[in-house]
């Protein structure tokens, strides 16, 4: 994929073959990227492809396994984040790491000007940055006055102070309005007609056909595709980042009609973690035997639906499970048969540092039979995870070993394994795939649709649309809190959610404008 | 040098990284000696001779083991479930106030008055780490909180025993009056061992490492310790986890408390003679226990030793007193810093 350009000096920045493995999943794998000077490279991926980690790799917070990153032609090795600036590369963190009670100047001088009073030194520099790229940003103004999108700009301006030839900017425009958003592609058009090269990361496919020369696509840890954003279309974009799956094949038959209302959703609001409205009115209908999909890019309110409907997160609004409301703790709506496949298996889905009979024991450690009274029946746990291991076959030397070295897949099984117990009859997935090999994943599908043939309901989220629309029955998609559809998995294509996703009206993508609500 | 993470360290690497440290505690100390001017293993041999070499010493060792074992227990569960109690010494003496009031104005029977001396304390104790575990829901770091809250029980004691408890026949000293007899703990005869005392503290320990290993508690405490994200996901209430963990190890520093003043003292007095510094030894006491409870019948003990020893030192050698607190330190540094080899592997040279 990166042939040694003839006839031009060596790139500004090629990474080759950066392998970076976690206990339990494979980063990046194998992931070659280059970047010329004077160019902006889109690094474009769902979340959790590997894009936080190969950047963590570029500012030396993490070393590769394997691979090596050149630098002008020469191979460097980045130890740490000063070796990396050393060597000019400078990091635009997503959420601005300032002293916001310091000035601008303050803040710039700290670790990187010099003398008794750096920020002096440091104010004219800033002045001339500041008006050479039009950053704008007066080096006396207190950081706590700044708007996002200068405090963004003053990190810029960190960066380029250290020297930076190479700027990598980790979600830029997350935290920025529209109007700061083109101000932030100003910036760095210029920088790129200086010469400079620049890594921009973003899933939004509208600012990388805007600002990007080429996209690098990263999908589970590998590159998978590469090309010019000349000629490039949103539609090709998500294509790319989406991918062709596993398997495309459609796994479940025609929908019954008129199914049994198994989970009924009306008007649920709620707010996300920083007081925003993260759910705005959702209503739809589950029904006995039957998969929902859930599609939509990450932070639109998924996990916050999922969170809701596991007792998680507050919300208003009525469910009912059966026709009974749907109310209590996380642990209450377990016992009354509601499962939850979270999205973060690692941190929230078990606990590492125990052993897989202890993780498997997570629900129901409590109570009979995993429990007498207030005393744990130790035989009990270890003989249900004995069975669960070998019912899912979960790969581990033992049940006694901690889930922590166990594969991202066998995690999965384990979790599978505890969730599933007990038939629930409402299973809450999200992205249950993900960082699968395809092994793993069919299974994972297998037993899901078996439930279903059982009368359970599954809600599926997930940002794989293959997997959407090769298990589900109906498909929404949320967008901003709301949920779009669901429509019938017949009358939507990858085309049509990718629009949806990206925030088009349903009137307007083919296909979807006789979408039912139930 | 290069560390690489261990996927899961063995008990086995724990134990020896504990030794190892320790032996590198001491072998920092003799240094320390050296620079102090006495031989290292005069200073060694006295303290050893001092305490495990005869009945008074041994008596000594035991005296101070005691809350060691009390608090350490107590601590050992706390540190599990991520709840960093710096505040021992405060529980112990908030315990030995509870305990001293019970003692001298609540009129019960003799049988039942020395329970009921323990169950305050124990009570007096848990409420005290539990005004950290509740500030601890409004983001409040329980290690500050604990700590402030030694300072401030320090001044409730001398508040009690100089004003509103100042006993009758004290005159210009300030401590209450005797307990009556009835609240005194027996001892075992010539020593300062109350030796009820002493087992409850066994049994404390044995308990509390039950609790930990095969309750239903001891596991949300685990879970709540080791993976806060897993807790929220399976609906177990860090926030109660960490109340009922406050009333724990500060019912047990409580207990402590109670029997410093029924077992030795008689009387509630200056916090500075009802405890030596235990409540923070007792963190050390803790940690070589690795957060086993049951070790600490070990481990206090040990600690035990450099507690009596540096009296010997004082007396024998003539060092100073601080001479102790010099040894905790450099055990609990060295220990603290061990951590990082019985997470990782160390890998030598430049690059793998």
């Amino acid at each position: 994929m990166t042939q040694p350009q003839p006839n031009s000096s060596p790139p500004a920045l090629e990474l080759r073959g950066i392998t970076k493995r976690f206990p339990g999943v494979v980063a990046n794998d194998g992931v070659d990227l280059t970047v010329a000077a004077g160019e902006v490279l889109a690094l474009l991926g769902e979340n959790g492809a590997g894009k936080s980690t190969l950047i963590s790799i570029l500012y030396g917070l993490y070393q590769p396994d394997e691979g090596t990153v050149q630098l002008g032609g020469q191979t460097v090795r980045i130890g740490s984040p000063a070796e990396a600036k050393k060597l000019g590369i400078g990091l635009v963190p997503q959420h601005p790491l300032l002293v916001s009670r310091h000035s601008v100047a303050e803040n710039l001088a700290l670790g990187g000007g010099s003398g008794l009073f750096p920020a002096r030194g440091v104010a004219g520099r800033v002045r001339e940055l500041s008006e050479k790229y039009g950053l704008e940003v007066g080096p006396t103004a207190r950081v706590s006055d700044l708007s996002p999108g200068e405090k963004q700009r003053v990190e810029i301006i960190r960066a380029l102070l250290g020297g930076a030839r190479v700027l990598i900017l980790d979600e830029p425009t997350s935290v920025l309005t529209p109007q700061e958003a083109s101000g932030l592609f100003r910036v760095m058009r210029e920088l790129r007609a200086d010469g400079r090269s620049l890594i921009f990361i973003s899933h939004k496919l509208d600012e990388v056909l805007d600002v990007a020369d080429r996209v690098t696509v990263l999908r589970r840890g590998k590159v998978v595709g590469g090309v010019p954003t000349a000629g490039a279309t949103r539609e090709s974009l998500a294509e790319l980042m989406v991918g062709r799956g596993v398997d495309f094949t459609r796994k479940r038959g025609a929908a019954p009609a008129n199914r049994e209302v198994l989970l009924d959703v009306q008007n649920l609001t709620a707010s996300g973690s920083r007081g925003l409205p993260a759910l705005r009115s959702v209503g739809f209908t589950l029904g006995r035997g039957e998969v929902l999909g859930v599609a939509g890019i990450a932070g639109n309110g998924q996990s916050e639906l999922v969170e809701v409907l596991a007792g998680l997160h507050p919300a208003r609004g009525t469910v009912t499970l059966d026709g009974q409301p749907l109310t209590g703790g996380a642990a209450e709506r377990f016992q009354g048969g509601v499962a939850h496949i979270p999205e973060d298996r690692i941190h929230s889905g078990t606990v590492p540092s125990m052993t897989v009979a202890d993780n498997l024991a997570l629900r129901g450690y409590d109570r009979f039979p995993l429990a007498r009274g207030l005393a744990r029946d130790l035989k009990a746990t270890d003989e249900r995870a004995r069975q669960d291991v070998e019912q899912y076959s979960v790969a581990t030397p033992g049940i006694h070993t901690h889930s922590r070295l166990l594969s991202g897949g066998n995690i999965q099984k384990l979790i599978l394994a505890r969730e599933l117990h007990g038939n629930p009859r409402l299973i809450l997935a999200v992205h249950p795939t993900y960082g699968l090999d395809i092994g793993a994943t069919d299974q994972v599908h297998r037993v899901l649709l078996e439930r279903t043939n059982e009368g359970a309901g599954v809600l599926l989220v997930s940002e794989d649309l293959d997997e959407l629309l090769s298990l589900s029955d109906r498909i929404g998609v949320m967008v901003g809190g709301e949920l779009r559809g669901p429509f019938p998995v017949g009358e939507v294509t990858r085309e049509s959610l990718g629009l949806l996703m990206g925030g088009a009206h349903p009137h307007s993508v083919p296909g979807a404008d006789q979408g039912v609500g139930a | 040098m290069r560390f690489i993470p261990l996927a899961a360290p063995s008990t086995t690497r724990a134990g020896l990284v504990t030794l190892a440290s320790v032996a590198v505690a001491l072998a920092l100390c003799a240094l320390i000696f050296v620079f102090y001017g006495v031989s290292p293993a005069e200073v060694y041999s006295t303290m050893l001779r001092g305490t495990l070499g005869d009945s008074t010493g041994l008596a000594e060792v035991g005296r101070r083991t005691i809350p060691l074992l009390l608090i350490g227990s107590g601590l050992a569960i706390a540190f599990r479930a991520q709840f960093f109690n710096i505040g021992g010494e405060g529980q112990l003496l908030l315990g030995a106030v509870f305990a001293a009031g019970t003692a001298l104005f609540v009129p019960l029977p003799g049988p039942i008055l020395l329970p009921a001396v323990f169950i305050m304390g124990a009570v007096g104790g848990g409420l005290w780490a539990l005004i950290a575990a509740l500030l601890r829901r409004l983001n409040v770091n329980e290690i500050l909180s604990t700590l402030m809250l030694n300072y401030i029980a320090v001044a409730l004691v001398t508040y009690l025993i100089a004003g509103p408890w100042k006993g009758k026949d004290v005159r210009g000293y300030i401590y209450t009056d005797s307990f009556p007899d009835a609240a005194n703990l027996p001892v075992i005869a010539g020593t300062q061992v109350h030796w009820p005392t002493l087992v409850l503290g066994v049994a404390v320990a044995l308990g509390l490492q039950w609790l930990l290993s095969r309750s239903t508690f001891g596991y949300a405490l685990r879970v709540v310790g080791e993976n806060p994200g897993a807790a929220r996901y399976a609906g177990i209430s860090s926030a109660r986890v960490m109340t009922i963990v406050a009333l724990i190890t500060g019912g047990a520093a409580g207990l402590a408390g109670a029997g410093e003043v029924a077992g030795i003292h008689h009387r509630l007095l200056e916090a500075g003679q009802i405890s030596l510094g235990y409540g923070f030894t007792a963190v050390i006491v803790a940690w070589l226990a690795r957060g086993n409870p049951a070790l600490c019948l070990i481990t206090a003990p040990v600690m035990g030793v450099i507690l009596a020893g540096g009296d010997i030192l004082k007396i024998d050698l003539n060092m100073p007193f601080r001479v102790v607190d010099v040894f905790s330190g450099v055990i609990l540094l060295c220990l603290i810093a061990s951590e990082v080899f019985v997470r990782n592997r160390v890998v030598w040279g430049a690059r793998a």
